[in-house]
């Protein structure tokens, strides 16, 4: 049993993998869709654009065997940036693209409201809004890395565990179910960033 | 609130970290990877190297180190330094860097800014800028400093943003080495004039105000500095500690 890092040609896929095997996971990157009927838990890393990424999940065939082992086989998936907006229903990066839509919402660009600088750069803090347990042991107010223009815009509050001040306020965080997703980079935050992590792979 | 960032840099040559002054008389400064794990423990927030010989010489930067510094440091690192091709990105980003930084390959090829945003996203896109006063202006020099472009400053940075730069490192060759403070002027300049993060550098001594004031003075998102952190003037745990009292937004 393993956990498959997906490689579908969108990430450092190197940083990830690294870091889950720093905090003791047995993984298996893979550019192979059917890995994932093999699988215990799944990671969508991702960095570039919404498109391309949706692009190169579909004609690799990924799509339609996540959805199926995370919805109905009910495997544990975390999307890591670009690898969380693309859980969503749509995103709007260069165009409008349907996302995998496992959790309801749309991925949009950040407005500046008071002279932020885009992208959002650097390390900032989440604020958990709802207990979920890739949280376990963070505290409030701990600091995290991200790199991002856009952000997650979920349709049911419900749905968003942490949420991070800029530009306005936004979803850093979500989780229904076996379904997870940071806005922020785990593999580059420690240690928190590690905690989030090693929560993961106990689940 | 979002965190100012404070960035050591890394100088390298042929493997080995080095600190000159105004990009001459070059010192050894330690072992870059001991370096990197040691700044990574003391809460740098992130970590720049930059292959300072690559462009004259032609040599790439060092593969080998990247891929090292990936496997034990686990906060975010950018590489720089004789990169001039997309090939050349994906080489150092496979290696492990998260992003890289462009400079005297971006003047010589703007296009180059474009075609590695669309590819890799903004976020992988430092360009790096080496400027400095002259004539009445602030221009860009490039071939680690030894060129000037005749491209003023301000026009320069302006289009990096418009062709998908993620971040501007803005290193002032006037303050570079002298560590009276950060070139506060140029960095202000550059803030108002761009909308991307720009990461101040060059000129920070071993006093918590040249951090202060480069971050509230110009506004800078970041801070990068070398000989105080490879010496050990101002170690960067006492910084952080200081800028926090000043209070200065830090990540604990």
């Amino acid at each position: 049993m393993s956990i498959v890092i997906i490689d579908y040609g969108m990430s450092n896929l190197g940083s990830i993998r690294r870091a889950m095997e720093e905090c003791g996971a047995d993984v298996l990157v893979s550019n192979n869709p059917e890995d994932l009927k093999i699988s215990d838990k799944i990671i969508l890393p991702g960095v570039g654009a919404f498109g391309d990424g949706m692009k190169n999940l579909n004609n690799q065939g990924w799509t339609k065997i996540i959805r199926e082992e995370v919805l109905e086989n009910k495997i544990p998936i975390l999307g890591i940036c670009l690898g969380m907006q693309l859980l969503a229903t749509k995103g709007h990066e260069g165009g409008e693209f349907d996302g995998l839509n496992l959790i309801e919402g749309e991925v949009v660009k950040f407005t500046s409201l008071d002279d932020e600088r885009i992208p959002h750069v650097g390390w900032n803090e989440i604020v958990k809004t709802k207990e979920s347990p890739i949280f376990e042991g963070i505290e409030d107010g701990s600091d995290f890395y991200f790199v991002h223009s856009y952000h997650f815009k979920a349709k049911n509050k419900e749905d968003v565990i942490a949420t991070t001040s800029y530009c306005g306020e936004f979803a850093s965080a979500i989780n229904k179910n076996n379904i997870f997703g940071t806005q922020f980079h785990p593999e580059k935050s420690i240690p928190v960033g590690f905690q989030v992590l090693k929560n993961f792979i106990n689940l | 609130m979002l965190a100012k960032r404070i960035i050591p840099c890394l100088d390298v040559k042929n493997g080995e970290t080095v600190k000159g002054i105004n990009f001459e008389n070059l010192q050894y400064a330690g072992d870059p990877i001991e370096l990197a794990k040691k700044y990574s423990d003391a809460g740098a927030d992130e970590l720049v190297f930059l292959d300072i010989t690559a462009t004259n010489e032609g040599r790439k930067t060092t593969l080998k180190m990247v891929e090292n510094v990936a496997k034990q440091v686990f906060i975010p690192f950018t590489v720089g330094g004789g990169i001039s091709s997309i090939e050349d990105m994906k080489r150092l980003l496979s290696a492990g860097a998260d992003k890289i930084a462009i400079n005297s390959a971006a003047v010589k090829n703007p296009d180059l800014i474009k075609q590695s945003s669309d590819y890799f996203g903004s976020q992988c896109v430092v360009v790096a800028i080496d400027a400095k006063f002259s004539e009445g202006d602030f221009y860009v020099f490039i071939n680690a400093g030894q060129k000037n472009t005749g491209i003023k400053l301000i026009d320069w940075v302006k289009k990096v943003e418009k062709l998908g730069a993620g971040e501007i490192l803005l290193t002032s060759m006037d303050a570079d080495g002298t560590q009276n403070g950060f070139d506060l002027n140029m960095t202000k300049l550059v803030v108002e004039n761009v909308n991307i993060p720009v990461i101040a550098s060059g000129g920070a001594g071993a006093c918590v105000e040249h951090f202060k004031d480069v971050f509230e003075l110009a506004n800078a998102d970041a801070a990068l500095a070398a000989s105080i952190f490879h010496y050990n003037t101002l170690p960067i745990k006492t910084l952080k500690q200081q800028l926090k009292i000043n209070n200065i937004s830090i990540r604990d």
